[in-house]
């Protein structure tokens, strides 16, 4: 597995090295391979990450739905924070709120952190152990469950489709 | 047709951007602030190099700006992250009209036991 993961990670820096430099000559291919090869050996150590999950064909579908949600979920969190910082009375009511994490692996808490810090009001500010805390805009309930499903609910339960 | 489109998305982006900046001078303290400063200023730049995409097409240049799209999404969201936890760390008080503080409650209470270990 191990062997696996240092592959699929040299592959996808050749092939970013590639888009970037758009040109095949081979001096370019050497010195991308080389580039590659420098990068992966120091950083494929943290790329632990069980890659042969990703061949379900299934584990896509719900990548690209995750994708699209993301994605509305983005906008619809700029119009908000438009909305807000217009608005005259200012309507915010910040707080630093936790929530507890069911999902499991650092690959998968990161993205999930990485959106919310992206969606409506939110913005993920650590993670201690099993909780993460969220500084949030508004306030709105300070009952655990509510805002916990308000917060990462949808989010947790595709990407658990995605990485488990 | 598509400069049409990529000038009206570089309008949408550069809205974007202004309403973020707006949000960096009227919100109180630096945890809202930076909500506005990553939300809008990320998406106002996806949007200008979205523009790019679309008026050049899938060129050297084009290619470029829709790599940088998640490159931008990514460290835009790590660099908050850390900024927000080292301002908490080094005592940055947030909003008196805050309601809660769940983290100091946690973070700080923890420092205490420890001290008192020691």
């Amino acid at each position: 597995m191990r062997a696996i993961n240092v592959l699929i990670y040299f592959l996808i820096c050749f092939a970013t090295w590639l888009l970037l430099t758009h040109n095949l000559g081979w001096q370019n291919l050497v010195a991308g391979s080389v580039i590659s090869l420098l990068t992966t050996l120091v950083f494929s150590r943290y790329f632990n990450f069980d890659v042969t999950k990703m061949i379900n064909p299934v584990r896509w579908f719900w990548m690209i739905i995750y994708i699209i949600y993301f994605i509305w979920q983005c906008v619809k969190a700029n119009f908000d924070v438009a909305y807000r910082v217009l608005h005259p009375a200012m309507p915010i009511k910040p707080g630093i709120v936790r929530v507890n994490l069911t999902l499991q692996g650092s690959l998968a808490r990161t993205i999930l952190a990485n959106s919310i810090t992206m969606t409506p009001g939110t913005i993920a500010v650590d993670i201690i152990d099993d909780i993460l805390y969220v500084h949030w805009i508004y306030v709105r309930y300070l009952d655990h469950d509510r805002y916990a499903y308000r917060i990462s609910g949808k989010f947790e339960r595709i990407l658990k489709k995605i990485f488990e | 047709m598509n400069e049409l489109i990529s000038n009206i998305l570089i309008g949408i982006g550069l809205a974007f951007s202004f309403f973020g900046c707006l949000g960096l001078i009227r919100l109180p303290d630096i945890y809202n602030r930076l909500q506005s400063a990553t939300k809008c200023v990320t998406l106002g730049a996806c949007c200008i190099l979205l523009s790019l995409v679309i008026r050049y097409g899938f060129n050297d240049i084009g290619i470029k700006a829709l790599i940088a799209i998640p490159i931008l999404f990514f460290t835009s969201t790590s660099g908050a992250h850390a900024l927000l936890k080292g301002s908490h760390i080094s005592g940055f008080k947030m909003w008196e009209k805050s309601v809660t503080d769940h983290y100091s409650d946690d973070t700080l209470g923890k420092e205490e036991e420890t001290t008192e270990k020691t």
